[in-house]
């Protein structure tokens, strides 16, 4: 059997995939959190196989965005190469049936089985809510059951309910009768719904007040800005100063495997691949993990809280002055974890030049990959200092890092409203905010772990493979016998670097870095590893120094500045770009993005470098 | 009854029985009586606007409050409609008429 699941945003159809396949999808407390379908099965308690299938949640069927449109396409079987559901499970927040049961009432036209789940059942008892089940299931029509979707056995009647529909199997008779509904046939459905609801559900009037009592802070038009800013700040803050212990247990951890190998291996290639290529390079880019998990931690709490569409409210006006809409404050912010995600998000913005600027700019918005490049130079150049007694000064130079991208991407989304995309009035801003819940510890650990994987998998694959050929490079050819030189100015790595780096010269770039700025085209850390095995190699086959240290002492300020501001912009990550294309189905705006990354990377580098060495930071 | 008074000690004097919700301060209470399309200045067709606040819940008798506004031009505002709070700009918000 084919199951759709269909329904309204932040209704738990995502929390319900999951409990039904035991799936780990991205779960979280906003409207517009699945963007893609996603497929999975489980077998019923009677042995049955069932298909289900996870879709973005959507007011109506008449799909305005493209995440909408997903699930119009998929529930109409207008997808191309998919199966169409024989079965259409309607979910629903069963504190807000209104919406939902409006939304069923549309769903009969396409003369698809149906069934409702009343999910989020616990909040609604929670709040005195009662619903005479049969009553609905009658007056609908249609199947009925409740569901707490992220509790053990919450999903019990539902697994029921689908051994009842997968045993009837009666092949799919009625019509497709479904077009969109215009505003008066709408209003009449509503009317319906509400008339059902009236008969069936007593709905006591006892509001969250938690959520109210919350809200009346952080939506005070003052009071909500500052918490705002707050939470922005010891977000960008906690990067830097509470991974700290963390990151030096594992970079000590790591320099005495590196003498480990030196130890115990004879000299020669193997010592070398293996001390300077792997746990140099490699072991230089997990050292980051620690600060990876506290972003990503961060946004994950804010997501599950249910403050991402409270900060999309705040900002919507502000942002309206750059040109950009406030559904775009969410997708900016996951880009803080990974641009992309935060690409893949925008497809809640039905605005095709409100979607278009959003995933232009995403890149600009500070990605964990960018963690490793800007903490190797501020703990090598910055000095360790207290600044006011309160704020931490390499803390203060990663916050400035943040808000440079932050102040550019709302720059070039200001440059695009006035040059480029100009023919637009402001598309409406239509938000439902969610009451806020207590983060799950459970879904909270869930989205580290598979962040974590994720980025040790990279660490393992891409990087891995990008610090091999490093190595290679860099090591071969070897020195003719007696060169006095260092091994490296030999190789392969310092002909390539040394034919880049005129290029690179005017911004104080030497050629290691433009050795480490080829294969960082691949992903933005590789550009660490890259300099830990080229410094490593270059270094001789003494015990490791650690990279940080060997900066210090190669590189001038003004080359170690120029190098931060080349990354705010730097466009270096192959699946950003992909992903651009993908979504935007255009090679024109990925070359746009990468070319005017590119270009102010350059041009940013170029004034830091300069301005630095005018001010004698060379 | 006593509800009727609180809102009328709420309100500014002066406000008319009918306005539009675009129009209203925040800590408004009221009902919705129609939906006005053509009165929003709003980027979308008439019949678009309409459905979309259909969709969210903005229909004839639903009560609506205004909870919360924005810094700037106290904009957007945060409307609870019935049991739901959904964020949305004034100019769309000129589009429902209260009272
Ligand atoms: N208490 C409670 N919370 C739930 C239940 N089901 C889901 N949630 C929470 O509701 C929020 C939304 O859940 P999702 O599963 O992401 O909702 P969705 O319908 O997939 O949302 P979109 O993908 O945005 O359409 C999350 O914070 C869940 O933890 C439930 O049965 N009880
Ligand atoms: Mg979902």
């Amino acid at each position: 059997m084919h199951m759709a699941l269909v329904g309204t945003p932040n209704s738990g159809k995502t929390s319900l995939f999951n409990a039904l396949t035991g799936s780990k999808q991205k779960v979280a407390n906003y409207p517009g959190v699945t963007v893609e379908r996603k497929e999975g099965f489980f077998v019923t308690p009677n042995g049955r196989q069932v298909s289900v299938v996870d879709l973005p949640g959507t007011y109506s069927l008449r799909g305005r965005s493209p995440d909408e449109e997903i699930t119009r396409d998929f529930v109409l079987g207008r997808a191309k190469g998919e199966v169409t559901p024989d079965f259409v499970l309607c979910v629903a927040d069963s504190t807000n049936l209104r919406l939902t049961i409006r939304l069923l009432l549309e769903l009969k036209a396409t003369g698809r089985p149906l069934g409702l789940v009343l999910n989020m059942f616990d909040i609604a008892k929670r709040r005195g809510v009662t619903v005479d089940v049969p009553k609905l299931s009658a007056s609908l029509g249609v199947p009925v059951v409740t569901s707490i979707a992220v509790r053990k056995g919450g999903t019990a009647e539902l697994l029921r309910l689908t051994d009842e529909i997968a045993a009837q199997a009666q092949p799919q008779t009625k019509q497709n009768q479904w077009r969109p509904l215009s505003a008066s046939e709408l209003r009449a459905t509503q009317r319906e719904a509400d008339r059902i609801i009236a008969a069936c559900v007593s709905l006591p009037a006892r509001p969250d007040t938690w959520s109210a009592k919350i809200d009346a802070v952080v939506l005070h038009p003052v009071a909500g800005l500052v918490v705002l800013l707050a939470i922005l700040f010891v977000m960008f803050q906690a990067v830097f100063a509470w991974a700290q212990p963390l990151m030096e247990a594992l970079s000590s951890a790591f320099d005495s495997l590196g003498q480990f190998v030196h130890d115990t291996l004879p000299a020669g290639l193997l010592q070398s691949f293996l001390q300077n290529g792997v746990i140099s390079g490699v072991g230089s880019v997990i050292v980051f993990l620690p600060q990876i998990i506290i972003i990503f931690l961060v946004i994950l709490l804010l997501e599950d809280f249910g403050y991402m569409a409270r900060a999309a409210f705040l900002m919507d006006r502000i942002m309206g002055g750059a040109g950009l809409h406030g559904r775009a404050f969410i997708p900016l912010l996951s880009s803080f974890a990974c641009a992309i995600p935060g690409i893949m998000a925008t497809r809640v913005i039905d605005n095709r030049r409100d979607r278009l600027t959003t995933i232009l700019i995403a890149p600009l918005m500070t990605c964990s990959a960018r963690i490793p490049v800007y903490t190797l130079i501020i703990s090598a150049f910055i000095p360790e200092k207290e600044v006011g007694g309160l704020f931490n000064l390499r803390g203060l130079v990663m916050f400035g890092l943040y808000a440079a991208g932050i102040l550019s991407a709302l720059g070039v989304s200001f440059v695009i409203k006035f040059f480029m995309l100009r023919d637009y009035q402001p598309a409406p801003f239509m938000l439902e905010l969610p009451d806020y819940k207590l983060p799950r510890l459970n879904s909270i650990a869930i989205g580290i772990y598979t962040r974590a994987k994720m980025f040790l998998q990279r660490a393992g694959t891409t990087i891995f493979a990008m610090m091999v050929l490093i190595w290679f490079l860099a090591s071969f050819p070897q020195p003719p016998a007696g060169a006095a030189d260092p091994a490296i100015n030999y190789s392969l790595a310092a002909i390539i670097g040394k034919a880049v780096a005129p290029l690179l010269a005017p911004v104080g770039f030497n050629w290691q870095i433009a050795v480490a700025l080829i294969p960082g085209m691949a992903a933005r850390e590789v550009a660490v590893a890259a300099l830990g095995t080229v410094y490593a190699i270059e270094g001789g086959k003494e015990a490791a120094e650690q990279i940080g240290q060997v900066l210090a002492t190669k590189w001038s300020l003004a080359t170690a500045l120029s190098l931060l501001a080349w990354y705010i912009f730097a466009p270096q990550c192959a699946s950003t770009l992909a992903v651009i294309k993908r979504e935007t189905g255009s090679w024109k705006w990925m070359a746009l993005t990468f070319a005017y990354m590119l270009a102010l990377a350059y041009a940013a580098s170029l004034a830091t470098y300069n301005v630095a060495m005018a001010l004698g930071a060379g | 009854m006593t509800e009727l008074h609180d809102i009328a000690q709420q309100l500014p004097s002066g406000l008319p029985s009918e306005l539009p919700l675009g129009l209203a301060p925040r800590g408004y209470v009221g009902t919705i009586h129609r939906l006005a399309a053509g009165e929003a200045a709003s980027a979308l067709p008439h019949d678009e606007l309409e459905s979309r606040l259909i969709e969210l819940g903005f229909v004839e008798g639903a009560r609506v409050e205004i909870l919360h506004e924005g810094i700037l031009g106290r904009d957007p505002i945060a409307v609870r409609v019935d049991n739901v709070t959904i964020a949305i700009r004034r100019r769309e918000a000129m589009a429902i008429i209260v009272g």
